[in-house]
């Protein structure tokens, strides 16, 4: 057998193994990918530059009283009080039904579930409902939430908006978990049946351990995901205009959510309401990375004691 | 953790049993498996069939034959692994002291607590050395920290461990070299106290540094154990094994399926000196595989 390689000679001299070749196709994919990535980048950086420029008025002027008052209808004395209290709200309870439920379903799945048809169809229909719009998701919300259960969530109240985005998000947390779960090694397991383990005290012991930092970054993406969504709670009847309630620990009350003053304030014409807005979408930006930061501490906690 | 009475009852798994019997390989030793026309199935693929042999207490067997030929597949099966497989099924009669393995009120947890096993690649957990060692018996229902420390002091000992580590049983399992994460594997498997300790491949992924410190390991241990040792290697199989069982694949003409079939099971040396069957002696020859 002969391996023909004409250009090279087999004893190279030190010029030949020193040449550089131009790699024109290499070096122009390297640089798509560095387009690619820095595009990404600078339309962050402006969004959210942007953003701080055009609420700067606010932010550098009345922050705590911003942050610190309810809605009004006069742009100068209005704020996000009531806002961030219905976000952080729908945020734990979402975390708080979610997570579980999400976890215990994709852990039934993967590790009890018998391969058959029938737990193949859930899988894909999993996945077909974290495509569904979440619109319908405010309409299901609306539907049962709002009106058959309106006598445990008290109606269009933040408990009822935090349920719905809770269903909404399910799919994610069951799909990233389930991925988690799966990309445990099969080794891992083998070692735990293998000393006498139950499969409980596999799944308790080794596999949940070893996914759990996957599945908490897929529900913090879900997470963040719940606290910008602004359709849903629309039709659950998250209140645009001003009001008094929507306070801490008010479950059952009328309430109101972030995006919703945002969406909310965006209509209003006049050049103060557009600065609130922006101030608003700064302190939305900075809550949704305050909850990421948490959870990848927490996430790095775990793989710690790997 | 209450025991199944299937097998706590019939079945006599106490180590005085043993003691009586000199530890010495006989012909006539304690039957600990009993395998009768023992087929396994993927599905509807037959992997392995008709295998009869039986295994003896305190001594060292070696399943040798090219890959594909079930070895695994059959070892898998005295520890109710192939469990796990969802589309395995087994035929024919497997005894464990007696006891069909098979019989529906077994309880494949107790037979795994009994029956330990070592894996052909070192697979730790991602835990502490000494968590590694003690989890079994915490399985078990040792909660005393003394206790624990005992079992896990005595367990790296067997497994010729413990002078490496003693200083660091609490930093984590997956910083120890290759050999060490083996040797640790088997003193994870010594720790629940098992009859029978099953190995696949243990040292493929091994140097022969760390592949002659089982091995020494393995002869030191037989006394106490019964081991069964899946190996590629026939000068292994050659220099540690008290019996050896020959595998090999018949494929079939027309179909081209392939199964795996016992060929030969005899002791080591008439094994490698005077093999019965052809097929055996140009195997370990290695004219063939």
């Amino acid at each position: 057998m002969t391996v023909v390689a004409p250009e090279l000679d087999r004893v190279p001299s030190a010029a030949a193994i020193r040449q550089r070749r131009l790699d024109v196709s290499g070096a122009v994919f390297k640089g798509a990918l560095l387009a690619a990535l820095a595009l990404t980048v600078a339309l962050l950086v402006l969004l959210i530059t942007d953003q701080i420029v055009d609420g700067w008025d606010v932010l550098s002027t009345r922050l705590g009283d911003f942050l610190t008052s309810n809605v009004s209808s006069r742009a100068g004395s209005a704020g996000v009080m009531q806002g961030i209290i219905g976000t952080l709200t729908i945020a734990v309870i979402v975390a708080a039904v979610a997570f579980p439920i999400g976890v215990g379903a994709a852990l039934y799945l993967e590790e009890y579930a018998q391969p058959s048809r029938l737990t193949r169809f859930i899988d894909i229909n999993i996945r077909n409902l974290s495509g569904v719009p979440s619109v319908v998701y405010g309409i299901l919300g609306f539907t049962i939430l709002v009106k058959a259960l309106g006598s445990f969530t008290g109606g269009a109240s933040v408990l009822a908006g935090g349920l719905t985005l809770a269903i909404l998000v399910l799919p994610i947390v069951i799909i990233a978990s389930a991925e988690a779960i799966r990309a445990v090694p099969g080794a891992l397991r083998e070692a735990g049946y293998g000393v006498g383990g139950t499969r409980w005290e596999v799944t308790r012991g080794l596999v949940l351990p070893n996914a759990m930092p996957g599945i908490l970054t897929g529900t913090v993406l879900a997470l963040a995901r719940a606290m910008g969504e602004a359709a849903p709670l629309i039709l659950v009847g998250a209140l645009q205009g001003f009001f008094t309630g929507g306070q801490w620990g008010d479950l059952t009350g009328p309430f109101t959510a972030l995006p919703i003053t945002i969406f909310q304030w965006a209509k209003q014409p006049s050049d103060a309401w557009r600065v609130n807005t922006s101030a608003a979408i700064v302190v939305l930006l900075v809550m949704v990375l305050l909850v990421n930061t948490t959870a990848i501490l927490l996430r790095n906690h775990f793989e710690k004691r790997r | 953790m209450s025991a199944d009475p299937q097998l706590d009852g019939p079945v006599t798994i106490d180590v005085s049993d043993g003691a009586s019997t000199p530890p010495a390989p006989s012909a006539d030793g304690t039957v600990v498996f009993d395998a009768d026309q023992l087929s396994v199935f993927y599905g509807s693929f037959r992997a392995v069939r008709d295998v009869s042999l039986q295994i003896k207490q305190h001594e060292i067997t070696a399943f040798i034959g090219p890959s594909g030929c079930g070895k695994t597949t059959v070892l898998r099966c005295f520890n109710r692994m192939n469990d796990l497989i969802e589309t395995a099924r087994v035929d024919g009669q497997l005894t464990y002291h007696g006891v069909d393995l098979y019989d529906p009120a077994v309880n494949p947890v107790e037979v795994r607590r009994r029956i330990g096993m070592v894996f052909q690649k070192p697979n730790p957990f991602p835990k502490s050395i000494f968590d590694n060692v003690a989890y079994g018996p915490r399985l078990a229902g040792t909660k005393k920290k003394s206790d624990l420390e005992d079992v896990v002091e005595s367990s790296l000992r067997r497994a010729a461990l413990w002078d490496e580590v003693k200083d660091r049983l609490s930093s984590s399992a997956m910083g120890m070299s290759g050999g060490q994460q083996q040797r640790l594997c088997i003193a994870r498997a010594l720790a629940t106290n098992p009859e029978v300790v099953l190995m696949d491949e243990p040292c493929s992924a091994l140097d022969p540094i760390a592949t002659g410190r089982i091995e020494d390991l393995m002869a030191e241990i037989k006394t106490d154990y019964t081991i069964v040792i899946v190996t590629h290697n026939m000068q292994q199989a050659a220099r540690v094994s008290d019996r050896c069982a020959f595998f090999t694949t018949e494929v079939n003409e027309e179909s081209d399926v392939r199964t795996g079939t016992l060929v030969e099971y005899d002791r080591t040396d008439k094994i490698f000196s005077n093999p019965g069957d052809q097929r055996t002696e140009n195997y370990v020859t290695g004219r063939f595989g």
